[in-house]
């Protein structure tokens, strides 16, 4: 390790110390895989790995190296989509296949642990106070970007609207052989009539937006961790 | 030189000699002579203060010893409706039943994400996580270094196990499995009589003790009232291969599996002439009838030995109890349920057959602290007039897995390598379909 990298290492083991996100990736990139996780150990367990985007803590983040790890079964040190496929909760959720995919945006096939975290980072549960700076992005768990989220479940060609096709495949996907075309077709016409409010025929986000405005988002899109 | 040889043969006479007469020749009838048991209240304590120094050396505070729950997310238990129609609740719409809303696919995606995160399935095919490091590497998950007095213990523990318990264990295995082989083929010399019985009973425990002081185990045998009776099948879940020595010190059974080649099958060949076990070649397996034959028939004997019957069909991690086969429960004859659980602070039991063949399994077990579990017998079971054979399954998996303190799980042991089957994506499909379409059927 070159020196700079190497008070990085060391830094990371004081007590109270934070780590910003630049310095954070920069030590990823130079450790190995393993050790990276000898890391997660050393830092205390209230450290925020970084000061807005990802903020995950650091037990959590050993609970899912261990998951990733259990899940990489030939030791790739990265997953791909049969890596998922095989658990089987997973198998038989309806939208299984458009889960995995959010784990391989732009067609890549493999998925290693750093964006493995970030991705669900989203759904841990909103801060209830957070300390807002003036220009600070957004927090990736925010409602606003859980409901992004959600909304690429449906947009797959991420044209920002969803168009009664797509939101067909995914009414598909959840009721299988169940149920016939035309009632399909029928409950589409309806959702959009219902959310569509400048009369293209899709639904925008923030359409989508407006129509969940009443849902509990911060509750279902979040996973607590017990421990 | 000479003198050096003449002291290793005397040394080796002397010890060897220690082990028949202490281990040995007590095991065969049934004595214990106590060693064990002090050697685990030492170990027990050992680790009770390992565990403090551990918990003191992590600044964590005592909690209540009650473990929250075995998952490390915290999940709805709410049904499929019941969670849609709470993503609902904040519609100005009335609830009309038939409907669909954008807001659905949440259920979906939070299961989805939990499931990835955390599943009832995957880890149940790989060691039971330690709630405080029981001084062995292996269990060494996520167990930092936390003092030089620890460190200590736990090379002396290394040079325990390695250097004196694993020879002395191995010894005894080999005294144990040759016994066996020798005395099977002596018994089965004789003609049948109920002495012969007799005698193979006794040739059978006699090794099965042995074995189990090869290991260390300590075995605790509950309710032996209802242990089971000739002519009957003996169920029980399934964490190894060692779940046979456990059993078999304290009854006698008829083995059911398959032919197989090497050391195994010279056991297999000897111990099937003292008395009648199974054995299936293995292109008979794959004939469903005539495996449920031979078993009916065997059964219908009431002068043989009751079968052991592992119904999970693969090795679990003894954390639950996952589906059993409706195969065995096809045969007739009564079922005498059987819960195993092992103690896991003194070694892990469970064989991960994809990360450890059969010799290294076996050296592990032989390097663990010792074997400790509680063996309980549940009283007999009948199929009822009405049940089908899945359901008289499920209700002896129930019952094994309330008497054992496991979770009980309708996954099939099968995952571990098998992908699931689509028809549970189905009843998901067939469950949603219901909630959007209402209850008129077109």
């Amino acid at each position: 390790m070159e020196t700079d990298q190497c008070t990085l290492y060391y830094k990371s083991k004081t007590v109270n110390s934070a780590l910003s996100r630049t310095e954070w990736i920069q030590l990823k990139e130079v450790l190995s895989f393993h050790d990276w996780k000898l890391v997660t150990l050393a830092l205390p367990k209230s450290c925020h790995l970084s000061s807005h985007q990802i903020t995950v803590s650091s037990s959590h983040i050993c609970r899912l190296y261990d998951r990733f790890h259990a899940l990489d079964k030939d030791d790739k040190g990265s997953l791909n989509r049969s890596d998922f496929q095989n658990i089987s909760e997973l198998a038989v959720n309806p939208l299984g296949d458009r889960i995995i995919n959010a784990f391989f945006p732009d067609g890549m096939d493999l998925i290693d642990f750093n964006s493995f975290v970030r991705i669900l980072a989203r759904f841990r549960p909103v801060d209830q106070n957070p300390k807002k700076e003036p220009n600070a992005p957004e927090p990736i768990n925010s409602r606003v970007n859980k409901l992004k989220f959600a909304f690429q479940l449906y947009d797959q060609d991420k044209d920002g609207k969803i168009s009664k096709s797509e939101l067909l495949q995914v009414l598909r996907m959840m009721v299988g052989v169940q149920v016939t075309e035309e009632q399909l077709e029928s409950i589409t016409d309806r959702t959009i009539q219902e959310a569509d409010l400048d009369g293209d025929d899709a639904i925008s986000f923030e359409e989508f937006k407006k129509s969940l405005d009443k849902v509990d988002i911060e509750h279902k899109m979040s996973i607590r961790f017990l421990r | 030189m000479e003198d050096f040889g003449n002291i290793v043969c005397i040394a080796f006479i002397v010890w060897f000699t220690l082990v028949v007469g202490l281990i040995v020749l007590p095991a065969m009838f049934g004595i214990s002579l106590g060693i064990t048991e002090v050697y685990m209240k030492v170990l027990v304590k050992t680790l009770e203060w390992a565990t403090l120094r551990i918990q003191r050396g992590s600044k964590e505070q005592q909690k209540p010893t009650t473990l929250v729950s075995n998952g490390i997310i915290l999940r709805d238990d709410g049904s499929m409706e019941k969670e849609i129609t709470d993503l609902r609740k904040g519609r100005s719409k009335p609830q009309i039943n038939g409907e669909f809303e954008l807001s659905d696919i949440f259920y979906f995606s939070k299961k989805g994400f939990e499931s990835i995160v955390e599943d009832e399935v995957t880890h149940r095919f790989t060691s039971e996580e330690l709630v405080s490091w029981n001084l062995l590497t292996r269990s060494n998950n996520n167990f930092q270094y936390i003092s030089l007095r620890i460190s200590i213990i736990w090379v002396l523990g290394v040079f325990i196990r390695y250097c004196i318990l694993l020879p002395l264990r191995v010894t005894l295995a080999t005294i144990g499995l040759s016994w066996l082989v020798i005395g099977a083929s002596l018994v089965g010399l004789l003609p049948n009589s109920r002495v012969k019985n007799w005698l193979s009973e006794l040739v059978h425990l006699m090794c099965y003790r042995i074995c189990a002081r090869g290991l260390s185990a300590t075995i605790y045998y509950h309710n032996k009232e209802n242990r089971p009776m000739k002519g009957g099948i003996c169920v029980a879940n399934h964490t190894s291969p060692i779940d046979i020595v456990i059993l078999a010190n304290d009854g006698c059974y008829a083995m059911v599996g398959q032919v197989h080649g090497g050391l195994l099958g010279i056991i297999q060949r000897a111990i099937v002439k003292a008395c009648p076990h199974v054995w299936f070649e293995r292109s008979e397996m794959k004939d469903r009838s005539l495996v449920t034959k031979r078993l009916r028939n065997h059964v219908a004997d009431k002068t043989k030995l009751p079968i052991l019957i592992f119904p999970e069909g693969t090795c679990v991690n003894n954390t639950s109890v996952m589906m059993f086969k409706k195969g065995s429960f096809e045969i007739g004859g009564t079922i005498y349920p059987v819960a195993i659980k092992y103690d896991p602070r003194f070694g892990d039991a469970f064989w991960n057959s994809a990360k450890y063949n059969m010799v290294s399994y076996l050296i592990r077990m032989m390097t663990s602290w010792a074997i400790v579990c509680d063996v309980w017998y549940l009283p007999s079971m009948t199929r009822q007039e009405e049940e089908s054979a899945v359901q008289f399954a499920n209700r002896v998996k129930a019952a094994i897995a309330r008497q054992g303190g496991l979770v009980d799980l309708s996954w099939d042991g099968g995952l571990k390598r098998a992908k699931v089957k689509d028809a549970y994506k189905e009843e998901q499909q067939k469950s949603y379909s219901k909630m959007i379409v209402g209850d008129d059927s077109s």
